[in-house]
């Protein structure tokens, strides 16, 4: 290869900060997994009703506590960090890209809706996501509270405001995921043998239903039992 | 045959610094056989014999391969036909009484040279940055003496047959090149006699492309829907896995 010219480094080129949108993004993916397979210990008082919350928070204790778990923590945090702010550096390059809008405004009706609007859904995503830091992580981490990590959760839960809220932000998030999960493969580049496409295509899609849906239905049984 | 009477809105800008503005014209008895650009060449005669300036748009072969006949007719590039360029857009597609609405395409980097017609010379310096192959001097090399297989072929030829009309980024939400770009990479990427430059091609040719101002892909998929010629998506895959390749590399 030429050596005598200056490449620019990844994050200063278009493909190159995409390629990080989609890693970012797709790591990001695994985190909801494994947030939400710690959230359904939320349910098990209904199947055990000795447990009283006692394997949910010992779970929280441990992601709190364990020495294990900070460097995750700060990837994901990281992780977060760079997607956000790439995300609003392409977004504003791509405005400059088209200063002068088109007086008729059409739909070729074949492409996702869902990839038009990645900045509102995500944007949305991102005040529950402060919101629930808020209500969670920050009271138990930074102010610090009496109370146990599952008596906060069901407190929460019992607001049908919050629960709402937390439903909605679950349905955009679903649409974020919706074209996401397979746009990152794209980004990636691994999307260029169409034998494997349609199978990215289906997870994705896939994914974008079941985690938003395990989300969302916590907070929906916890309510329900409240009320009870 | 069915005639027609139309109500044209026409985007009127008379040079590069000046402001333009939307124009409406009527039309009448435009026959259905017509292409979108002999209506447009009506509309002119029309203009001249009442002393006004013809619009100006960009034509060429007249025959959906020069890539040259570029406009956005009712929000869509090159019309709402799929895989068809203006000059194979018929009026047929139109009814008597419809509206029309004509603009150029819309990118910071195709500024506007007049009414329709638009600068795409960023286009060419982006091939100029890595469009090419290295041959060895001497005898012109046989036809056939490198064997590709049908499959690669094939997907060169497909992403080859690229006009570099620019309806790619016309259409794109963010007016990314990235289609017209991978499919110039990947024409070249794929065969073994564009295996030399592969890796610098891609750097080269993307950092060509940031150069000129176009924006940045979201895979929304908007340009396939609207290449004339069905270039695919695949290609932009290629072009990142390749650009990933080559950045690690360097």
């Amino acid at each position: 290869m030429d050596t005598t010219k200056q490449v620019p480094s990844l994050l200063a080129t278009s493909i190159g900060r995409k390629i990080v949108m989609g890693i970012t993004g797709l790591f990001l993916c695994t985190f909801l997994i494994a947030h939400l397979s710690g959230n359904f210990l939320l349910l098990k008082p209904l199947f055990d009703p000795t447990d009283g919350g006692k394997a949910f928070n010992e779970y929280a204790e441990f992601m709190s506590k364990s020495p294990l778990i900070r460097l995750p923590e700060i990837i994901m945090f990281l992780g977060f960090m760079i997607h956000i702010g790439l995300a609003a550096k392409l977004t504003s390059q791509n405005k400059n890209a088209r200063p002068q809008g088109y007086v008729y405004q059409a739909n070729d009706g074949k492409t996702s809706i869902f990839s038009k609007y990645m900045g509102v859904t995500g944007s949305i995503v991102l005040i529950f996501l402060l919101i629930h830091l808020y209500s969670f992580f920050v009271k138990h981490r930074i102010i610090g509270t009496e109370e146990t990590m599952y008596e906060t959760v069901k407190i929460a839960f019992s607001n049908p405001i919050y629960v709402l809220f937390y439903v909605i932000a679950q349905i955009l998030l679903a649409f974020h995921l919706n074209h996401g999960f397979q746009s990152g493969f794209q980004s990636l580049g691994l999307k260029k043998n169409p034998k494997w496409n349609t199978l990215i295509n289906k997870v994705g899609l896939g994914f974008s239903i079941l985690i938003p849906l395990g989300f969302a239905i916590i907070p929906i049984i916890m309510y329900i039992q409240s009320i009870q | 045959m069915r005639t027609m009477k139309l109500k044209l809105h026409v985007w009127r800008q008379e040079n590069r610094n000046s402001q333009g503005r939307m124009e409406t014209y009527t039309i009448e008895g435009v026959n259905e056989h017509m292409s979108f650009l002999e209506m447009l060449d009506v509309l002119n005669e029309k203009l001249i014999k009442e002393g006004k300036e013809p619009v100006a748009f960009d034509h060429d072969c007249r025959e959906g391969i020069c890539g040259s006949c570029g406009m956005v007719i009712n929000g869509r590039a090159h019309g709402p036909w799929y895989k068809t360029t203006t000059c194979q857009l018929h009026m047929r597609e139109f009814k008597d009484g419809d509206e029309i609405y004509i603009e150029p395409f819309r990118a910071s980097a195709f500024p506007v040279i007049k009414d329709l017609v638009v600068d795409r010379s960023a286009f060419d310096r982006i091939i100029q940055a890595g469009g090419y192959v290295s041959v060895n001097t001497g005898g012109v090399p046989d036809a056939n003496a490198i064997p590709i297989g049908k499959e690669t072929a094939d997907q060169a030829f497909e992403a080859a047959t690229c006009i570099g009309c620019g309806a790619c980024v016309a259409t794109c939400k963010n007016a990314s090149a990235m289609l017209f770009v991978s499919a110039k990479i990947s024409h070249l990427g794929l065969l073994p006699q564009g295996q030399p430059e592969r890796m610098q091609r891609v750097l080269d040719m993307v950092a060509q492309m940031d150069k000129e101002g176009f924006g940045n892909c979201t895979n929304t998929g908007a340009c396939e829907v609207e290449c004339p010629k069905g270039i695919s998506l695949v290609n932009i895959a290629r072009m990142n896995y390749d650009y990933f390749k080559a950045q690690l590399k360097k």
